[in-house]
């Protein structure tokens, strides 16, 4: 584990580039033209901020030695929004509108780990429905998470195709989504006590429609991919990461599952009754991005086992936590901008009920108030442990949230894999971490 | 239970520290002192019972109340026994330094330049210590609670946006 070479810093990064501009290494092959960034024989190149192969605005202050990359330093920041400080000024309920920006591909996990944290803190559980609609509504999430992670690493690596059939799929999650919460991301669906809204049967039709689908689409792009030596070309042996460095960097999710280690929230420390649907945890040796791509792949496969089981599931019962101290006063329903006060209850409540104004005032406004306490809850979310780190001081706004998000950590393991490779195997390395840089920012 | 077990060890290994254990919501906490950190750290990771080989997360909670106000938060957790703990650690912001933990678990390099760069707490013997989400020449450390939210003066002409804590519903 001592051997781990860990990414250095950006203002390393930078003193390089800038003592390079002494020329010290005037007369080696990379001087030539006039590059000033070479030092003995190391050029200095900078990948992104803006740059289409790193998956939004991650910089890579790289080191080349003709094609090989002799260092890799990752600076991040860029999409910092201060969500976390942000959350800590607003109340309760409204903390899962600003952390299900963080990801923007896996909204619904953040929203689930969140909602969960702030419901052991209040010493609560949803009822046995949400719970069930949880499961479905994050392990479809899931699902078109991979997906897009299939499309853009094979669009990266140049499978073109790939890239259409991953985004024409998720586009049935999503739409599967917006029925449901109304919106495509930016859920706000998942709340403390329960989901927002119902799943109704047409939608329950449309997730059974999306089973029957997936496994024929699933074979197809294997077709497209696991076979492919062009795709092996590019993969398989590349941007390794065994198991023992994994762990040291703190690398969870996929990308350690594909080195052999068959760790997952699901099975350590499982939410909303996950343990009681059947599912594998698939696990290669390989530990390169081959063997990412294969785990992620058998993932899809898994999740839909688990999306089936839970139709089966769905009993009828409230969705919300009865309890009207905690709960969200209103019954929403799905608007063209996302779940929206439905109009029998705002008649109810402005032209019927004076107590039940003054109770939605007072919850929507103030929120309630949760005890003193701290937790750590996690998920697993389609990159590894996403961890909620909530701290409430029994007021009604979270005295500090921390989102421990597994992109952040991921991100650490560039350099190791990247160094010694080449710069197209970089772009490998870098994809199949699946760094979604609103979370590693947050 | 194997919360015990880690106790149980604490117990013998760090007798004064293992009577700060606090169990609260089913989860274990435990207070050190800077000076202790190190060495329960190097401990809780060898020590086969207890195993923790991966450090999940570290963040800071500011509690402008106390003494030792900036407080550093380990949530550790063992792959081998399948067990979580928490490890904090609380300084002042006179002297805000805490040994790094980097040799120990290299994941908790770009951790501690997130606790460095949001709460100003000093990681000794961190081998890059710099700010990491924020930019290199900010002033302050964010997230601590004497630091105002949002108002960020803007690089056009005349333009200003009011703190968000002040335009929002909730000021």
């Amino acid at each position: 584990m001592g051997g781990v070479r860990l990414p250095a810093g950006r203002s390393e990064a930078t003193d390089g580039a800038a003592s390079a501009g002494t020329r010290a290494g005037v007369g080696s092959p990379g001087t030539q033209g006039g590059i000033d960034h070479v030092t003995e024989g190391v050029m200095t190149v900078n990948m992104g901020p803006q740059h289409p192969a790193t998956h939004g605005v991650l910089r890579l202050v790289v080191g080349l030695r003709g094609e090989e990359v002799v260092s890799c330093k990752p600076v991040v920041g860029y999409l910092h929004t201060g969500i976390e400080k942000t959350a800590e000024y607003r109340n309760w309920v409204q903390g899962v509108t600003l952390v299900t920006r963080m990801d923007y591909l896996a909204p619904l996990f953040h929203e689930l780990g969140y909602s969960l944290a702030v419901e052991k803190l209040l010493g609560i559980e949803a009822p046995p429905r949400a719970q069930v609609i949880r499961v479905m509504m994050t392990e479809l999430n899931r699902i078109a998470s991979h997906l897009v992670w299939l499309a853009s690493t094979a669009l990266d690596l140049g499978a073109l195709s790939m890239m259409l059939y991953g985004f024409r799929e998720r586009e049935a999650i999503l739409a599967i989504f917006e029925a449901v919460t109304g919106l495509r991301m930016n859920h706000a669906y998942i709340r403390p006590g329960g989901v927002a809204g119902d799943v109704d049967d047409e939608t329950l039709e449309r997730v059974l429609d999306f089973v029957d689908l997936m496994p024929a689409k699933l074979a197809e792009y294997e077709d497209l991919l696991t076979t492919n030596p062009i795709w092996i070309e590019r993969t398989r042996g590349v941007a390794v990461l065994p198991a023992d460095q994994a762990i040291a960097l703190g690398v969870t999710g996929p990308m350690l599952r594909a080195a052999g280690v068959a760790f997952d929230v699901r099975r350590t420390d499982p939410y909303c009754g996950i343990e009681g649907y059947e599912f594998d945890i698939p696990t290669f040796e390989g530990a390169d991005v081959y063997d990412r791509y294969r785990v992620r792949v058998a993932e899809i496969r898994e999740s839909l086992k688990i999306v089936d089981q839970t139709v089966d599931r769905l009993e009828d019962g409230p969705f919300m936590i009865e309890d009207p101290k905690l709960a969200w006063p209103t019954h929403l329903s799905v608007a063209p901008d996302g779940l929206g006060n439905s109009p029998q209850y705002v008649r109810h409540i402005m032209g019927e009920s004076m107590e039940a104004l003054i109770h939605h005032f007072k919850m929507v406004t103030e929120g309630f108030k949760v005890p003193a306490g701290e937790v750590y809850v996690p998920v697993e979310s389609p990159r590894g442990e996403l961890g909620y780190h909530v701290v409430s001081d029994g007021g009604a706004r979270p005295y500090r949230v921390h989102s421990r998000e597994p992109s952040f950590v991921n991100l650490q393991a560039t350099e190791t894999m990247a160094k010694g490779g080449l710069v197209a195997d970089l772009v490998a390395a870098v994809a199949s971490i699946d760094p979604i840089m609103g979370g590693v920012d947050r | 239970m194997s919360q015990d077990s880690v106790l149980e060890r604490m117990r013998e290994a760090f007798p004064s520290a293992a009577e700060r254990a606090v169990r609260d919501r089913g989860q274990l906490s435990i207070d050190l002192d800077p000076g202790e950190l190190r060495d329960v750290a190097a401990f809780l990771r060898e020590d086969p019972a207890c195993a923790f080989q991966m450090l999940s997360s570290v963040s800071g909670v500011d509690y402008p109340d106390r003494e030792r106000r900036l407080c550093v938060v380990y949530q550790l957790h063992s792959l081998e026994h399948n067990h979580r703990l928490r490890l904090r650690v609380s300084v002042s912001v006179e002297d805000p330094h805490v040994p790094s933990l980097t040799d120990l678990w290299p994941t908790a390099d770009w951790h501690e330049r997130e606790v460095y760069d949001f709460f100003g707490v000093i990681f000794d013997g961190h081998p890059n210590l710099e700010r990491i989400l924020m930019p290199d020449d900010w002033v302050g450390h964010p997230h601590r609670k004497d630091y105002p939210l949002g108002g960020v003066d803007v690089k056009f002409t005349e333009v200003s946006v009011p703190p968000a804590d002040v335009r929002g519903a909730n000021a």
